[in-house]
């Protein structure tokens, strides 16, 4: 006979084999059609390219990871920095954390006056943020375009207000990707910094004024640092995307001003590099991996400050 | 001193209503612009030369928007159905219990597809499918579904876990205790609970499979056009408004879409 403990165990035991196979079939899927490919392309990566595309397979090279940062000289032979590889990355880097920058100084005001209407134009107000978050981003692009293109809003605006009296070319170049990005993940930053704001406990903002703070003082002594896990995680969601943004550049910024994104479909494509295109797609999503990174440990710090 | 404390708004903060209203009015002002010339009677999309319906006959009659609409819906309707599947038993697996080995593993697994750039997940589809194209010389809507119904977990996953830790095991066990089956207990009073939160991890899942532009554009082969992939294509060659009557009725579409979940959300509430 066995014990009334053994039975309970037996018992948890077989509800925890129960709910492994309840999850498998997600499991299985996520598996085979994202994470397995992953670890499929870090193979390919270390092998050497074939003539036509693809890879000679089982052959074995550091190539792919070689050039993701060097090239030899046609010529002699000799070493050299990847001059326009580096400098993609570069913009890369630089568009997203402007990007990031700029969705939150539209994004913080924007999420607070949400976060102090009433409760039932909060809803409203929610609503029409998440109406362009649950729109095609090809379409938000697309839109965007209408904006910056020569004959666009932009363009009829300045004219019509006499600042200038030709059209600047704004489509195809950096700032039209800026723009662009801009515009499509800004509700990525203002949800979660409203989520953050809900909970805001206005009695401390009263302390404050109690305390003859004034509003810029309280602004950021007392509602930065309680919001902060929202301004992080809405940075991190902004970051993230913009760093593989791929549709965006490839619309608004034409064939010039790759990112990254084009860069690895470049690889792919006319290239005929996958290892090197393997070898980039890895770099970005380990750059993606040390923002997740940072993005733990300082929510869990803050979350220990406050708790 | 009364009268003072009712003047001073503490919640307000300078000019942060004015910032919030140009936000809005930039959000909406690009859409808005992509609509009105869908209604343009020219040729261009530069010149605005009266009203018209034309270029929504055109793109409805068109037999390329007619395929890759009906392929979108096809793809956007299976890959929905099976992540909605396995996200609720997902979902079921790993809420209301204390926490097991493995848990854990299984929160950041299924949500993995979010974590990582789009780009990067599509050309290791691409490298992967097409070997295996290339092996099994099969090359139809198979990949694409397969590839949608992983992304589309996550987000079917989210609220249907948010419904299931809403509700508690009392009903559940009330049903055991009167001698039912565990099966009839799931159909009896587990589901119809879950109701809303299955709908609307359908409706998302739903709604981000039609959306995909990335993942779609590297896994398609030849011939096998999504509506935004179509759409992509025309954008890098002369554009005519057809483009954008298409949108505007894509964009028609979401708006419904997510206005019916955001009323669903809000019976649930």
């Amino acid at each position: 006979m066995a014990s009334a403990a053994e039975r309970l165990d037996e018992h948890q035991r077989r509800d925890v084999r129960n709910r492994w196979l309840l999850s498998a079939p997600a499991l299985v899927i996520v598996f085979l059609a994202a994470i397995g490919p992953l670890f499929v392309m870090v193979a390919y990566s270390f092998m050497v390219k074939g003539d036509y595309g693809d890879v000679r397979f089982g052959e074995f090279s550091l190539d792919g990871w070689f050039s993701v940062l060097f090239q030899r000289d046609i010529f002699d032979d000799t070493l050299g920095l990847a001059d326009a590889h580096l400098s993609i990355l570069w913009r890369s880097i630089r568009l997203s954390l402007i990007t990031t920058a700029l969705t939150l100084a539209f994004g913080f005001p924007t999420a607070y006056f949400i976060a102090t209407r009433p409760p039932r134009a909060r809803e409203i107000w929610v609503f029409l943020i998440t109406i362009p978050f649950w729109t095609n981003l090809l379409i938000r692009t697309f839109a965007m375009q209408e904006v910056v293109r020569n004959e666009g809003i932009l363009n009829t605006l300045m004219i019509w207000s006499g600042l200038v009296d030709q059209p600047v070319q704004i489509m195809y170049t950096d700032a039209a990707i800026l723009f662009g990005m801009v515009y499509v993940y800004l509700p990525l930053m203002v949800l979660p910094l409203y989520a953050s704001m809900e909970k805001l406990d206005f009695s401390l903002i009263e302390a404050g004024y109690d305390l003859y703070a004034t509003r810029r003082r309280v602004l950021w002594r007392i509602i930065l640092p309680l919001v902060r896990p929202g301004v992080i995680a809405g940075s991190i969601l902004v970051f993230i995307p913009s760093l593989g943004a791929y549709v965006i550049p490839r619309v608004l910024g034409g064939g010039k001003n790759m990112m990254l994104g084009n860069l690895i479909e470049l690889q792919f494509g006319a290239g005929r590099n996958w290892p090197l295109g393997a070898a980039i797609s890895i770099t970005v999503m380990l750059i993606v991996m040390l923002a997740l990174l940072f993005y733990v440990r300082n929510a869990t710090r803050s979350g220990a400050q406050h708790g | 001193m009364a009268k003072r404390a009712k003047a001073f708004d503490l919640r307000q903060q300078p000019g942060f209503a004015t910032m919030a209203m140009v936000t809005f009015f930039m959000l909406y002002l690009p859409m808005a612009a992509l609509v009105v010339y869908a209604f343009n009677a020219g040729n261009s999309m530069a010149i605005w030369e009266g009203f018209s319906l034309r270029w929504f006959y055109s793109a409805a009659s068109n037999e390329r928007v007619q395929d890759a609409a009906m392929r979108s819906v096809i793809i956007a309707t299976c890959a929905a159905l099976i992540a909605t599947i396995a996200a609720t038993m997902a979902a079921i697996a790993t809420t209301r219990t204390k926490p097991y080995r493995g848990l854990t593993f299984k929160y950041a697994f299924i949500n993995q597809p979010l974590m990582v750039p789009e780009i990067v997940t599509a050309v290791a589809l691409l490298i992967v499918f097409s070997r295996i194209k290339v092996w099994t010389g099969y090359s139809g809507l198979g990949f694409l579904i397969a590839a949608h119904s992983a992304f589309c977990i996550p987000f079917a996953y989210l609220p249907i876990r948010a419904r299931l830790e809403s509700m508690n095991l009392t009903l559940e066990q009330a049903a055991a205790d009167l001698y039912a089956t565990p099966w009839l207990a799931f159909r009896r009073i587990t589901l119809p609970l879950l109701r809303p939160g299955i709908m609307a991890g359908f409706m998302l899942a739903f709604v981000v499979s039609l959306d995909d532009v990335v993942i779609t554009e590297f896994v398609k082969s030849g011939g096998q056009d999504t509506l935004p992939t179509y759409m992509l294509g025309q954008l890098r060659r002369a554009t005519t408004p057809e483009v954008n009557a298409i949108a505007t009725v894509f964009l028609l579409f979401s708006v419904v879409l997510v206005t019916a979940l955001f009323f669903v959300n809000r019976r649930k509430a």
